[in-house]
């Protein structure tokens, strides 16, 4: 019996379990996945709950339900990886040996990384919307608000989902503005990048559509702390920024075991062929999605796009054949822009975000960087295609690497 | 690609004005960009600069992050060097690639 073990059963982690379960001779082959979480979060759902529009029952369901049956889920803490000698520690105290290890642990927040956010005002006045508590929290917290100042934070880069913050202005307006009281709301968005997103075209569309809701932009702003009394941000260069509300993207890293293990980089993120997504060390590990130090977005349609290729190259590997498919990074996000629209990215390593149509050339039926009604289905069809679909390891209509039919170069 | 002559050498940049080749970087020519950048550089940059070139020849990812906790300089001071944008100028005046963290 051949062993592969896969470290942690979100996204990335459920798909690889269905797929290599699919494609391997059970006779074969033992495949064992480890989480110490029993919930699955739809994560992309986080966003609305603040405003209302899905509650907690949409977006949790039990982690085994999507599991194959024939796999091993075990409910453990890990320890550490001695990668070396392939084998996984639990926290119990349990061994583990491998032949293959995947490794899909994803990025977590910190909020201790930043002074001040973990204080007194946090879930109070101050909120993350990368997690259920914090989004729940924020949900309550807007229901009884009577107006002020609302800042949207990011502490640093790379953070999972980089267009979250910019939904969730773009929807605190329409929210505001439908409870009668945008004009009692001041939006204000910080970013330590020099414009609104990280690629040029996508950054001159998105800006002319903050500008266009009112919402004030401030760029190259690094955050060093916040301070609770004041109830400000500070800046590394000096800048404040005041809020009533504060909406804070913490730092972003991977998992803790990940440094105790020797694996990562000062992140906690695991250095990666970028093309083959094998860990750059060790020929017997795999890294799929955010844990990985890959140059593209920290994102489920990645690691959707990026489990089809490690499925390919760890099944010609096991039969003794060089790993050959390559990941061009491709990333695909929805854009939530309020008002029951949308916008839609596709992009990768190479290619920035263009205009056009997806994902078939001139039918579309979606449009590309610009906010359509159709988009905004898209994206709320998404949450069923995720459950149903995705997470089964089943293919979508939508091809792996990124294609340029339908996108027109500006 | 553009190209820039600096001290009567000519130099290949990007658009962005970042060496293409950090192999033709000097410290005379560092403190060259520095100039245009509006910055006279002390011994305290060229720690930093000196820290970043090994870093990145190396083929290692800079952040801010990594820089503040290299045991070189901490943010706060980095900022106090390179004001504004400080990853941003250090690279450019270090001669090395524009840095990739953004995506």
């Amino acid at each position: 019996m051949k062993k592969i073990v896969i470290l942690g059963a979100g996204t990335g982690g459920t798909i690889m379990a269905n797929r290599l379960f699919k494609n391997l001779p059970k006779k074969e082959w033992e495949i064992t996945i480890i989480d110490n979480d029993p919930i699955h979060y739809y994560q992309p759902g986080f966003l609305f709950i603040p405003f209302g529009t899905y509650k907690k029952s949409d977006v949790v369901k039990p982690k085994a339900k999507f599991l194959p049956k024939g796999v091993n889920f075990l409910l453990k803490k890990i320890d550490r990886v001695d990668a070396p000698n392939s084998k996984v520690y639990l926290e119990s105290g349990e061994e583990i040996g491998y032949d293959y290890l995947v490794i899909t642990t994803g990025t977590h927040i910190k909020p201790d990384e930043t002074p001040g956010l973990n204080d007194g005002l946090w879930r109070k006045k101050i909120f993350d919307i990368y997690s259920m508590d914090g989004s729940l929290a924020l949900h309550e917290f807007f229901k009884n608000w009577e107006g002020g100042t609302l800042v949207s934070s990011i502490a640093e880069m790379p953070f999972k989902c980089p267009v979250a913050p910019l939904e969730f202005v773009f929807l605190a307006d329409a929210y505001f503005t439908k409870r009668g009281m945008r004009d009692k709301v001041k939006i204000v968005y910080t970013t330590p990048l020099s414009g609104a997103f990280t690629k040029p075209k996508c950054t001159l569309v998105l800006g002319d559509l903050l500008k266009e809701k009112n919402i004030e932009v401030v760029t190259d702003f690094y955050v060093e702390r916040i301070d609770n009394e004041t109830q400000t941000v500070h800046s590394f260069d000096g800048r404040e920024v005041k809020f009533d509300v504060l909406s804070f993207v913490p730092v972003n890293m991977g998992a803790d075991y990940i440094a105790k293990s020797g694996l990562g980089d000062d992140m906690n993120y695991i250095p990666t062929n970028k093309h083959t997504l094998q860990s750059e060390k060790y020929e017997n590990v795999f890294v799929l999605g955010d844990t990985s130090n890959i140059p593209t977005s920290k994102a489920g349609a990645v690691v959707h796009f990026a489990s089809e290729i490690l499925t390919e190259n760890m099944l010609a590997i096991f039969k003794g054949e060089q790993p050959t498919a390559k990941f061009d990074g491709h990333a695909n996000c929805f854009i939530e822009t309020g008002f029951g629209k949308a916008a839609l990215i596709d992009f990768n390593y190479d290619v920035e975000p263009l205009p056009g149509v997806y994902p078939m050339p001139v039918i579309g039926p979606m449009s590309l960087l610009k906010p359509t009604r159709i988009n905004h289905f898209g994206k709320l069809a998404f949450r069923w295609i995720y459950w149903n679909l995705l997470l089964k390891g089943r293919d979508l209509p939508v091809s792996t690497h990124m294609s340029m039919k339908g996108k027109k170069n500006i | 690609m553009a190209e820039k002559v600096y001290l009567g050498k000519t130099i290949s940049v990007t658009d962005e004005g970042y060496l293409t080749d950090a192999s033709q970087w000097t410290k005379e020519i560092a403190l060259e960009i520095a100039k245009e950048e509006g910055l006279t550089l002390t011994d305290k940059h060229f720690a930093v600069i000196d820290y970043i070139r090994e870093r990145v020849l190396k083929g290692e990812a800079l952040t801010i992050r990594s820089i503040g906790k290299s045991g070189v300089i901490d943010t706060k001071g980095f900022y106090e060097l390179f004001p504004g944008a400080p990853l941003k100028k250090a690279t450019k005046i270090a001669g090395v690639a524009k840095p990739v963290s953004c995506v």
